[in-house]
Protein backbone atom coordinates (compact mmCIF):
# COMPACT_ATOMS: atom_id res chain seq x y z
CA UNK A 1 0.00 0.00 0.00
CA UNK A 2 1.54 3.57 -0.69
CA UNK A 3 2.52 6.30 1.60
CA UNK A 4 0.03 8.28 0.79
CA UNK A 5 -2.47 5.95 1.54
CA UNK A 6 -0.95 5.31 5.00
CA UNK A 7 -0.59 9.19 6.01
CA UNK A 8 -4.40 9.74 5.62
CA UNK A 9 -5.64 6.35 7.17
CA UNK A 10 -8.03 6.74 9.94
CA UNK A 11 -6.38 3.64 12.13
CA UNK A 12 -3.01 2.36 10.98
CA UNK A 13 -2.45 -0.74 12.49
CA UNK A 14 1.74 -1.46 12.50
CA UNK A 15 3.39 -4.88 13.67
CA UNK A 16 0.48 -5.19 16.07
CA UNK A 17 1.16 -8.35 18.60
CA UNK A 18 -0.94 -9.89 20.87
CA UNK A 19 -0.63 -11.85 23.32
CA UNK A 20 -4.00 -14.17 25.29
CA UNK A 21 -3.04 -14.86 28.45
CA UNK A 22 0.59 -17.06 27.51
CA UNK A 23 -0.07 -17.80 24.16
CA UNK A 24 0.58 -15.55 21.22
CA UNK A 25 -2.34 -15.29 19.11
CA UNK A 26 -1.20 -11.82 16.75
CA UNK A 27 2.08 -12.16 14.69
CA UNK A 28 2.79 -8.90 13.23
CA UNK A 29 -1.04 -7.61 11.71
CA UNK A 30 -0.54 -4.51 9.44
CA UNK A 31 -3.53 -2.74 7.99
CA UNK A 32 -4.81 0.38 7.21
CA UNK A 33 -8.45 1.84 7.07
CA UNK A 34 -9.38 5.08 5.77
CA UNK A 35 -11.69 7.48 6.69
CA UNK A 36 -15.78 6.76 6.18
CA UNK A 37 -14.47 3.18 4.72
CA UNK A 38 -15.91 0.01 5.73
CA UNK A 39 -13.48 -3.12 5.81
CA UNK A 40 -13.77 -6.66 6.65
CA UNK A 41 -11.56 -8.82 8.50
CA UNK A 42 -11.51 -12.30 7.08
CA UNK A 43 -10.30 -15.40 7.63
CA UNK A 44 -10.88 -19.02 9.40
CA UNK A 45 -11.99 -19.51 12.64
CA UNK A 46 -8.64 -18.76 15.30
CA UNK A 47 -7.13 -16.49 12.27
CA UNK A 48 -6.67 -13.64 14.90
CA UNK A 49 -9.92 -11.81 14.03
CA UNK A 50 -11.47 -11.16 16.99
CA UNK A 51 -7.87 -10.66 18.52
CA UNK A 52 -6.94 -8.05 16.36
CA UNK A 53 -10.24 -6.25 17.09
CA UNK A 54 -9.93 -6.50 20.87
CA UNK A 55 -6.35 -5.60 20.64
CA UNK A 56 -7.09 -2.61 18.71
CA UNK A 57 -9.50 -1.47 21.76
CA UNK A 58 -6.54 -2.48 24.47
CA UNK A 59 -8.51 -5.82 25.63
CA UNK A 60 -6.62 -8.31 24.80
CA UNK A 61 -4.20 -9.24 27.25
CA UNK A 62 -1.38 -7.83 26.42
CA UNK A 63 0.15 -5.81 22.60
CA UNK A 64 2.98 -4.54 21.23
CA UNK A 65 3.55 -2.69 17.75
CA UNK A 66 1.63 0.58 16.38
CA UNK A 67 -1.99 1.33 16.44
CA UNK A 68 -2.38 5.15 15.55
CA UNK A 69 -6.03 6.59 15.63
CA UNK A 70 -6.52 9.79 14.11
CA UNK A 71 -3.03 10.35 14.14
CA UNK A 72 -2.57 9.39 18.09
CA UNK A 73 -0.43 6.39 19.45
CA UNK A 74 -2.55 4.38 21.07
CA UNK A 75 0.07 1.37 22.26
CA UNK A 76 0.08 2.66 25.97
CA UNK A 77 -3.31 3.57 26.72
CA UNK A 78 -5.71 2.02 28.57
CA UNK A 79 -9.13 1.09 26.81
CA UNK A 80 -10.92 4.03 28.56
CA UNK A 81 -8.57 6.17 27.03
CA UNK A 82 -8.76 4.47 23.87
CA UNK A 83 -12.72 4.32 23.58
CA UNK A 84 -12.32 8.33 24.58
CA UNK A 85 -10.65 8.67 21.18
CA UNK A 86 -13.80 7.95 19.11
CA UNK A 87 -13.64 3.89 19.00
CA UNK A 88 -16.07 1.73 20.03
CA UNK A 89 -16.60 -2.18 19.94
CA UNK A 90 -19.50 -4.23 19.42
CA UNK A 91 -17.93 -7.85 20.78
CA UNK A 92 -18.62 -10.83 19.31
CA UNK A 93 -20.55 -12.19 22.64
CA UNK A 94 -22.76 -8.91 22.09
CA UNK A 95 -21.84 -8.03 26.06
CA UNK A 96 -25.54 -7.20 26.80
CA UNK A 97 -25.99 -7.00 30.28
CA UNK A 98 -28.16 -8.80 31.66
CA UNK A 99 -29.07 -6.78 34.70
CA UNK A 100 -29.51 -3.40 32.96
CA UNK A 101 -32.41 -3.22 30.40
CA UNK A 102 -33.17 -2.14 26.89
CA UNK A 103 -32.60 1.65 27.74
CA UNK A 104 -30.38 1.28 30.46
CA UNK A 105 -27.97 -1.18 28.30
CA UNK A 106 -28.76 1.36 25.49
CA UNK A 107 -27.22 4.90 27.97
CA UNK A 108 -24.80 2.69 29.20
CA UNK A 109 -22.07 4.22 27.20
CA UNK A 110 -21.00 7.58 28.17
CA UNK A 111 -20.91 10.23 25.88
CA UNK A 112 -17.13 10.78 24.20
CA UNK A 113 -17.96 13.49 21.43
CA UNK A 114 -20.62 15.31 19.67
CA UNK A 115 -22.13 14.13 16.77
CA UNK A 116 -23.53 10.45 18.24
CA UNK A 117 -26.66 9.53 16.69
CA UNK A 118 -30.08 10.73 18.63
CA UNK A 119 -32.23 8.24 19.74
CA UNK A 120 -35.01 8.76 17.40
CA UNK A 121 -32.34 7.83 14.72
CA UNK A 122 -31.38 4.45 16.53
CA UNK A 123 -35.16 3.33 17.13
CA UNK A 124 -35.77 4.17 13.27
CA UNK A 125 -32.57 2.14 12.29
CA UNK A 126 -33.90 -0.68 15.13
CA UNK A 127 -37.46 -0.08 15.38
CA UNK A 128 -37.86 -3.58 17.72
CA UNK A 129 -36.03 -1.91 20.05
CA UNK A 130 -38.18 0.94 20.49
CA UNK A 131 -40.95 -1.53 21.99
CA UNK A 132 -38.34 -3.13 24.36
CA UNK A 133 -37.10 -0.52 25.80
CA UNK A 134 -38.31 -1.40 29.66
CA UNK A 135 -37.31 -5.44 28.68
CA UNK A 136 -34.48 -6.62 31.16
CA UNK A 137 -31.49 -7.35 28.84
CA UNK A 138 -31.39 -11.72 29.65
CA UNK A 139 -34.93 -11.65 27.90
CA UNK A 140 -33.86 -10.39 24.56
CA UNK A 141 -33.60 -13.12 21.70
CA UNK A 142 -30.50 -13.05 20.08
CA UNK A 143 -31.03 -10.52 17.20
CA UNK A 144 -32.40 -8.12 19.47
CA UNK A 145 -29.73 -8.33 21.70
CA UNK A 146 -27.34 -8.04 18.29
CA UNK A 147 -29.36 -5.11 17.64
CA UNK A 148 -28.87 -3.70 20.91
CA UNK A 149 -25.05 -3.83 21.19
CA UNK A 150 -24.64 -2.23 17.78
CA UNK A 151 -27.46 0.76 18.64
CA UNK A 152 -25.48 1.64 21.98
CA UNK A 153 -22.15 2.61 20.38
CA UNK A 154 -24.04 4.94 17.96
CA UNK A 155 -25.25 7.85 20.34
CA UNK A 156 -21.57 7.85 21.84
CA UNK A 157 -19.81 10.39 19.55
CA UNK A 158 -17.56 7.57 18.58
CA UNK A 159 -16.70 7.17 14.58
CA UNK A 160 -14.61 4.06 14.42
CA UNK A 161 -17.16 1.43 14.97
CA UNK A 162 -15.31 -2.48 15.33
CA UNK A 163 -18.08 -5.14 14.82
CA UNK A 164 -17.10 -8.62 16.03
CA UNK A 165 -19.24 -11.37 13.39
CA UNK A 166 -23.04 -9.23 14.02
CA UNK A 167 -24.48 -11.74 11.67
CA UNK A 168 -23.56 -15.10 14.01
CA UNK A 169 -26.23 -17.46 14.57
CA UNK A 170 -28.83 -15.45 13.42
CA UNK A 171 -32.08 -15.52 10.90
CA UNK A 172 -31.32 -14.66 6.64
CA UNK A 173 -33.86 -11.49 7.71
CA UNK A 174 -32.54 -10.12 10.47
CA UNK A 175 -28.59 -10.51 8.76
CA UNK A 176 -30.70 -8.57 6.20
CA UNK A 177 -31.68 -5.92 7.93
CA UNK A 178 -28.19 -5.54 9.85
CA UNK A 179 -26.62 -5.14 6.37
CA UNK A 180 -28.84 -2.41 5.64
CA UNK A 181 -28.35 -1.33 8.74
CA UNK A 182 -24.69 -1.14 8.27
CA UNK A 183 -25.09 1.06 5.04
CA UNK A 184 -26.87 3.42 6.21
CA UNK A 185 -24.04 3.92 9.22
CA UNK A 186 -21.82 4.02 6.23
CA UNK A 187 -24.09 7.19 4.56
CA UNK A 188 -23.91 8.91 8.57
CA UNK A 189 -20.15 8.88 8.03
CA UNK A 190 -19.14 6.50 10.39
CA UNK A 191 -15.56 4.44 9.59
CA UNK A 192 -16.67 0.48 10.39
CA UNK A 193 -13.99 -2.66 10.54
CA UNK A 194 -15.81 -5.64 10.43
CA UNK A 195 -15.02 -9.15 11.38
CA UNK A 196 -16.86 -11.86 9.19
CA UNK A 197 -17.28 -15.48 8.64
CA UNK A 198 -19.78 -15.10 6.17
CA UNK A 199 -18.15 -13.62 3.27
CA UNK A 200 -21.37 -13.26 1.01
CA UNK A 201 -22.54 -10.85 4.02
CA UNK A 202 -19.18 -9.25 4.20
CA UNK A 203 -18.50 -8.38 0.00
CA UNK A 204 -22.98 -7.26 -0.12
CA UNK A 205 -21.49 -4.34 2.85
CA UNK A 206 -18.13 -3.94 2.14
CA UNK A 207 -15.06 -1.54 0.48
CA UNK A 208 -12.44 -3.68 0.85
CA UNK A 209 -11.35 -7.00 2.48
CA UNK A 210 -8.18 -8.05 4.65
CA UNK A 211 -7.13 -11.83 5.47
CA UNK A 212 -5.96 -12.82 8.29
CA UNK A 213 -4.40 -16.01 8.63
CA UNK A 214 -2.59 -17.00 11.69
CA UNK A 215 -2.17 -13.78 13.21
CA UNK A 216 -1.02 -12.29 10.37
CA UNK A 217 -3.06 -9.69 7.49
CA UNK A 218 -2.02 -11.77 4.46
CA UNK A 219 -3.63 -10.44 1.71
CA UNK A 220 -6.19 -7.20 1.03
CA UNK A 221 -8.91 -7.49 -2.04
CA UNK A 222 -11.04 -4.46 -2.63
CA UNK A 223 -14.25 -5.15 -3.12
CA UNK A 224 -14.73 -4.90 -6.95
CA UNK A 225 -11.90 -7.17 -7.50
CA UNK A 226 -13.62 -10.01 -5.34
CA UNK A 227 -15.37 -12.04 -8.43
CA UNK A 228 -11.84 -12.21 -9.44
CA UNK A 229 -10.25 -13.19 -6.47
CA UNK A 230 -12.55 -15.68 -5.47
CA UNK A 231 -10.26 -19.09 -6.28
CA UNK A 232 -7.31 -17.68 -4.07
CA UNK A 233 -10.10 -15.94 -1.52
CA UNK A 234 -11.76 -20.03 -1.21
CA UNK A 235 -7.96 -21.39 -0.70
CA UNK A 236 -7.25 -18.52 2.10
CA UNK A 237 -10.69 -19.44 3.87
CA UNK A 238 -10.69 -23.27 3.21
CA UNK A 239 -14.23 -23.36 2.24
CA UNK B 1 -54.47 -8.78 77.72
CA UNK B 2 -54.49 -11.85 75.10
CA UNK B 3 -51.84 -13.89 75.66
CA UNK B 4 -49.96 -16.42 72.80
CA UNK B 5 -48.89 -19.82 73.87
CA UNK B 6 -48.70 -18.89 77.27
CA UNK B 7 -45.80 -16.03 76.26
CA UNK B 8 -47.01 -12.23 77.39
CA UNK B 9 -47.71 -9.68 74.30
CA UNK B 10 -45.36 -7.64 75.85
CA UNK B 11 -42.38 -10.32 75.81
CA UNK B 12 -43.25 -11.32 72.26
CA UNK B 13 -43.28 -7.66 70.94
CA UNK B 14 -40.40 -6.09 72.55
CA UNK B 15 -38.60 -9.49 71.43
CA UNK B 16 -39.20 -8.57 68.38
CA UNK B 17 -38.58 -5.13 68.68
CA UNK B 18 -35.01 -6.52 69.72
CA UNK B 19 -35.17 -8.49 66.65
CA UNK B 20 -36.11 -6.01 64.58
CA UNK B 21 -32.72 -3.29 65.60
CA UNK B 22 -30.59 -6.63 65.27
CA UNK B 23 -31.86 -7.13 62.15
CA UNK B 24 -31.34 -3.58 61.00
CA UNK B 25 -27.64 -3.89 61.40
CA UNK B 26 -27.57 -6.87 59.56
CA UNK B 27 -29.14 -5.59 56.78
CA UNK B 28 -26.93 -2.53 56.66
CA UNK B 29 -23.77 -4.19 57.14
CA UNK B 30 -25.07 -7.32 54.32
CA UNK B 31 -25.57 -4.84 52.13
CA UNK B 32 -22.26 -3.09 52.30
CA UNK B 33 -20.69 -6.72 51.62
CA UNK B 34 -23.15 -7.55 48.80
CA UNK B 35 -21.62 -4.06 46.92
CA UNK B 36 -18.68 -4.86 47.56
CA UNK B 37 -18.29 -8.48 46.99
CA UNK B 38 -20.25 -8.01 43.52
CA UNK B 39 -18.02 -5.05 42.27
CA UNK B 40 -14.75 -5.92 43.74
CA UNK B 41 -15.03 -10.13 43.58
CA UNK B 42 -13.43 -9.62 47.91
CA UNK B 43 -15.20 -11.14 50.69
CA UNK B 44 -14.40 -8.32 52.86
CA UNK B 45 -13.84 -9.74 56.28
CA UNK B 46 -12.70 -6.27 57.22
CA UNK B 47 -16.00 -5.14 57.48
CA UNK B 48 -16.86 -6.15 61.54
CA UNK B 49 -13.58 -4.17 62.23
CA UNK B 50 -14.58 -1.07 60.09
CA UNK B 51 -18.03 -1.19 61.36
CA UNK B 52 -16.29 -0.92 65.14
CA UNK B 53 -14.13 2.17 63.81
CA UNK B 54 -17.05 3.67 62.69
CA UNK B 55 -18.20 3.59 66.44
CA UNK B 56 -14.82 4.49 68.15
CA UNK B 57 -14.83 7.24 65.49
CA UNK B 58 -18.15 8.63 66.98
CA UNK B 59 -16.46 8.34 70.15
CA UNK B 60 -13.67 9.87 69.60
CA UNK B 61 -15.28 12.98 67.82
CA UNK B 62 -17.06 13.28 70.98
CA UNK B 63 -14.46 13.33 73.96
CA UNK B 64 -11.88 14.40 72.22
CA UNK B 65 -13.32 17.51 69.62
CA UNK B 66 -16.49 17.83 71.23
CA UNK B 67 -18.57 16.55 68.00
CA UNK B 68 -22.10 15.19 69.02
CA UNK B 69 -23.94 12.02 67.65
CA UNK B 70 -25.94 14.53 64.52
CA UNK B 71 -22.51 15.02 63.08
CA UNK B 72 -20.90 11.85 63.72
CA UNK B 73 -23.62 10.36 61.94
CA UNK B 74 -22.52 12.11 58.51
CA UNK B 75 -18.57 12.63 59.38
CA UNK B 76 -17.83 8.81 61.20
CA UNK B 77 -18.87 7.04 58.23
CA UNK B 78 -16.63 9.76 55.43
CA UNK B 79 -13.76 9.39 57.55
CA UNK B 80 -14.15 5.24 57.59
CA UNK B 81 -14.99 5.57 53.63
CA UNK B 82 -11.76 7.33 53.01
CA UNK B 83 -9.70 4.99 55.31
CA UNK B 84 -11.36 2.55 53.00
CA UNK B 85 -10.17 3.61 50.21
CA UNK B 86 -6.50 4.28 51.45
CA UNK B 87 -6.72 0.02 51.84
CA UNK B 88 -8.53 -0.51 48.69
CA UNK B 89 -5.64 1.52 46.96
CA UNK B 90 -2.67 0.30 48.74
CA UNK B 91 -3.85 -3.07 49.24
CA UNK B 92 -6.95 -4.49 47.64
CA UNK B 93 -6.46 -3.27 44.00
CA UNK B 94 -3.72 -5.81 43.75
CA UNK B 95 -5.32 -8.79 44.08
CA UNK B 96 -8.53 -8.50 41.62
CA UNK B 97 -6.64 -10.86 39.81
CA UNK B 98 -6.35 -13.87 42.06
CA UNK B 99 -8.93 -16.12 43.95
CA UNK B 100 -11.48 -15.04 46.10
CA UNK B 101 -9.72 -16.33 49.10
CA UNK B 102 -6.19 -14.45 48.52
CA UNK B 103 -8.71 -11.22 49.73
CA UNK B 104 -10.78 -12.80 52.48
CA UNK B 105 -7.20 -13.52 54.03
CA UNK B 106 -6.16 -10.25 53.56
CA UNK B 107 -8.83 -8.43 55.02
CA UNK B 108 -9.27 -11.02 57.70
CA UNK B 109 -5.76 -9.85 58.67
CA UNK B 110 -6.65 -6.53 58.33
CA UNK B 111 -9.51 -7.03 60.65
CA UNK B 112 -7.06 -8.52 63.27
CA UNK B 113 -4.52 -5.46 63.14
CA UNK B 114 -7.24 -3.06 63.48
CA UNK B 115 -9.05 -4.26 66.33
CA UNK B 116 -5.70 -5.49 67.57
CA UNK B 117 -5.25 -1.33 67.82
CA UNK B 118 -8.15 -0.35 69.11
CA UNK B 119 -7.91 -3.15 72.04
CA UNK B 120 -3.97 -2.07 72.61
CA UNK B 121 -5.30 1.35 73.24
CA UNK B 122 -8.59 1.82 74.40
CA UNK B 123 -9.26 -1.69 76.70
CA UNK B 124 -12.01 -4.03 75.88
CA UNK B 125 -14.19 -3.29 78.62
CA UNK B 126 -16.31 -0.42 76.60
CA UNK B 127 -16.64 2.89 76.47
CA UNK B 128 -20.08 4.77 76.93
CA UNK B 129 -21.95 6.75 74.32
CA UNK B 130 -25.04 8.95 75.10
CA UNK B 131 -28.31 8.70 73.50
CA UNK B 132 -28.68 12.23 72.14
CA UNK B 133 -30.69 13.94 74.01
CA UNK B 134 -33.66 14.55 71.18
CA UNK B 135 -34.36 10.58 71.09
CA UNK B 136 -33.93 9.93 75.01
CA UNK B 137 -36.92 8.44 76.24
CA UNK B 138 -39.70 6.60 74.58
CA UNK B 139 -43.16 6.36 73.88
CA UNK B 140 -45.83 4.60 76.26
CA UNK B 141 -47.83 2.79 73.32
CA UNK B 142 -49.90 1.28 75.61
CA UNK B 143 -48.74 -2.75 75.18
CA UNK B 144 -45.15 -1.72 75.30
CA UNK B 145 -42.56 1.02 75.67
CA UNK B 146 -41.02 1.98 72.50
CA UNK B 147 -37.52 3.76 73.23
CA UNK B 148 -37.22 6.65 71.05
CA UNK B 149 -33.30 5.36 70.20
CA UNK B 150 -34.21 1.74 68.90
CA UNK B 151 -37.05 3.53 66.40
CA UNK B 152 -34.58 5.82 65.02
CA UNK B 153 -32.95 2.56 64.37
CA UNK B 154 -35.03 1.16 62.64
CA UNK B 155 -36.13 4.01 60.79
CA UNK B 156 -32.44 5.20 59.61
CA UNK B 157 -31.59 1.93 58.81
CA UNK B 158 -34.22 1.11 56.51
CA UNK B 159 -33.80 4.48 54.84
CA UNK B 160 -30.49 3.50 54.79
CA UNK B 161 -30.87 0.57 52.70
CA UNK B 162 -33.56 1.81 50.73
CA UNK B 163 -31.70 4.31 49.05
CA UNK B 164 -28.71 2.40 48.61
CA UNK B 165 -30.86 -0.39 46.56
CA UNK B 166 -32.67 3.07 44.75
CA UNK B 167 -29.39 4.42 43.97
CA UNK B 168 -27.63 0.84 42.57
CA UNK B 169 -30.69 -0.47 40.82
CA UNK B 170 -32.63 2.80 39.19
CA UNK B 171 -30.15 5.31 38.30
CA UNK B 172 -27.51 5.20 35.86
CA UNK B 173 -24.80 5.54 38.45
CA UNK B 174 -26.16 1.92 39.61
CA UNK B 175 -26.16 1.12 36.00
CA UNK B 176 -22.43 1.88 35.51
CA UNK B 177 -21.90 -0.32 39.02
CA UNK B 178 -24.31 -2.82 38.05
CA UNK B 179 -22.79 -3.68 34.67
CA UNK B 180 -19.17 -2.72 35.44
CA UNK B 181 -20.22 -6.17 38.04
CA UNK B 182 -21.17 -8.19 35.41
CA UNK B 183 -18.28 -7.56 32.90
CA UNK B 184 -15.59 -5.13 34.09
CA UNK B 185 -13.54 -5.77 31.09
CA UNK B 186 -16.40 -4.07 28.39
CA UNK B 187 -17.66 -0.89 30.90
CA UNK B 188 -13.78 0.20 30.50
CA UNK B 189 -13.65 -0.09 27.01
CA UNK B 190 -16.87 2.10 27.02
CA UNK B 191 -14.48 4.79 28.28
CA UNK B 192 -15.80 4.48 31.63
CA UNK B 193 -13.17 4.77 34.48
CA UNK B 194 -13.66 1.33 35.86
CA UNK B 195 -11.38 1.75 39.22
CA UNK B 196 -12.27 4.84 40.09
CA UNK B 197 -16.20 2.98 40.21
CA UNK B 198 -14.64 0.13 41.84
CA UNK B 199 -12.42 2.62 44.29
CA UNK B 200 -15.82 4.24 45.27
CA UNK B 201 -17.46 1.32 45.75
CA UNK B 202 -15.59 0.21 48.47
CA UNK B 203 -15.26 3.37 50.05
CA UNK B 204 -19.38 3.74 49.74
CA UNK B 205 -19.68 -0.04 51.35
CA UNK B 206 -17.15 0.64 53.93
CA UNK B 207 -18.70 3.84 54.72
CA UNK B 208 -22.16 1.78 55.25
CA UNK B 209 -20.29 0.00 57.91
CA UNK B 210 -19.38 2.69 59.77
CA UNK B 211 -22.68 4.25 59.44
CA UNK B 212 -23.97 1.13 61.34
CA UNK B 213 -21.52 1.48 63.76
CA UNK B 214 -22.12 5.31 64.62
CA UNK B 215 -25.90 3.51 64.95
CA UNK B 216 -24.53 1.03 67.29
CA UNK B 217 -22.67 2.88 69.41
CA UNK B 218 -25.51 4.97 72.30
CA UNK B 219 -26.71 1.08 71.94
CA UNK B 220 -23.81 -1.54 72.64
CA UNK B 221 -21.26 -0.10 74.23
CA UNK B 222 -18.13 0.99 72.01
CA UNK B 223 -15.82 -2.12 72.14
CA UNK B 224 -12.68 -3.63 70.24
CA UNK B 225 -14.84 -6.65 69.68
CA UNK B 226 -18.44 -5.38 68.80
CA UNK B 227 -17.25 -6.20 65.14
CA UNK B 228 -16.14 -9.45 65.38
CA UNK B 229 -18.78 -10.89 67.75
CA UNK B 230 -21.29 -9.50 64.47
CA UNK B 231 -19.35 -9.97 61.54
CA UNK B 232 -19.86 -14.04 61.67
CA UNK B 233 -23.53 -13.62 62.13
CA UNK B 234 -23.77 -10.79 59.02
CA UNK B 235 -21.36 -13.87 57.10
CA UNK B 236 -24.39 -15.88 57.48
CA UNK B 237 -26.86 -13.79 56.63
CA UNK B 238 -24.77 -12.94 53.25
CA UNK B 239 -24.98 -16.87 52.75
CA UNK B 240 -28.60 -17.41 53.51
CA UNK B 241 -29.78 -14.28 50.92
CA UNK B 242 -27.19 -14.89 48.59
CA UNK B 243 -24.13 -13.21 47.79
CA UNK B 244 -25.45 -11.52 44.05
CA UNK B 245 -28.67 -9.67 45.46
CA UNK B 246 -28.98 -6.46 46.47
CA UNK B 247 -32.89 -6.44 47.60
CA UNK B 248 -32.00 -10.07 48.53
CA UNK B 249 -29.09 -8.60 51.44
CA UNK B 250 -31.29 -5.95 52.90
CA UNK B 251 -34.87 -8.59 52.93
CA UNK B 252 -32.58 -11.35 54.34
CA UNK B 253 -31.16 -9.12 57.43
CA UNK B 254 -34.30 -7.54 58.70
CA UNK B 255 -36.18 -11.32 58.27
CA UNK B 256 -33.27 -13.00 60.06
CA UNK B 257 -33.07 -10.09 62.80
CA UNK B 258 -37.21 -11.12 63.29
CA UNK B 259 -36.62 -15.06 63.26
CA UNK B 260 -34.11 -14.33 66.41
CA UNK B 261 -36.44 -12.57 68.31
CA UNK B 262 -38.98 -14.84 67.76
CA UNK B 263 -36.37 -17.80 69.05
CA UNK B 264 -35.95 -15.63 71.62
CA UNK B 265 -39.69 -15.99 73.05
CA UNK B 266 -40.15 -19.28 72.33
CA UNK B 267 -37.11 -20.95 72.72
CA UNK B 268 -34.55 -19.13 74.03
CA UNK B 269 -32.00 -21.75 73.87
CA UNK B 270 -31.77 -22.06 70.25
CA UNK B 271 -31.48 -18.29 69.64
CA UNK B 272 -27.51 -18.41 69.59
CA UNK B 273 -27.64 -20.55 66.60
CA UNK B 274 -30.94 -20.31 64.77
CA UNK B 275 -29.21 -18.60 62.19
CA UNK B 276 -26.63 -20.76 61.73
CA UNK B 277 -29.03 -23.63 61.65
CA UNK B 278 -31.16 -21.82 58.40
CA UNK B 279 -27.90 -21.19 57.08
CA UNK B 280 -26.99 -25.33 56.67
CA UNK B 281 -30.69 -25.14 55.87
CA UNK B 282 -30.57 -22.99 52.67
CA UNK B 283 -26.99 -24.08 52.22
CA UNK B 284 -28.46 -27.86 51.68
CA UNK B 285 -31.68 -26.59 49.36
CA UNK B 286 -30.64 -23.55 47.43
CA UNK B 287 -26.84 -23.75 48.22
CA UNK B 288 -26.38 -19.74 45.78
CA UNK B 289 -28.81 -18.56 48.68
CA UNK B 290 -32.59 -17.24 48.77
CA UNK B 291 -32.45 -14.36 46.29
CA UNK B 292 -28.82 -15.48 44.56
CA UNK B 293 -28.41 -16.15 40.97
CA UNK B 294 -26.99 -19.78 40.00
CA UNK B 295 -23.56 -19.42 37.99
Amino acid sequence: MSDAQTANALLSVRDLNGWYGESHVLHGVDFDVQEGEVVTLLGRNGAGKTSTLLAIMGILGKRTGAVTYNGAETIAMAPRQIARLGIAICPEERGIFAALNVDENLMLPPRIADGGLDLERIFELFPNLRERRRSQGSKLSGGEQQMLAIARILRTGAHLLLLDEPTEGLAPVIVQQIGRTIAALKKEGFTIVLVEQNFRFAASVADRHYVVDQGRVVDMIPNRELDANMDKLHAYLGV
Amino acid sequence: MFELLGIPPQALLGQLLLGLINGSFYAVLSLGLAVIFGLLNIINFAHGALYMMGAFVAWMLLNYAGIGYWPALILAPLIVGVFGIVLERLLLSRLYHLDHLYGLLLTFGLALIIQGLFRNYYGISGLPYRIPDALAGGYNLGFMFLPKYRAWVVVASLVVCFGTWFMIEKTRLGAYLRAATENPVLVGAFGVNVPLLIMLTYGFGVALAGFAGVLAAPIYSVNPNMGADLIIVVFAVVVIGGMGSIMGSILTGYFLGLIEGLTRVFYPEGSAVVIFVIMALVLLVKPEGLFGRAT
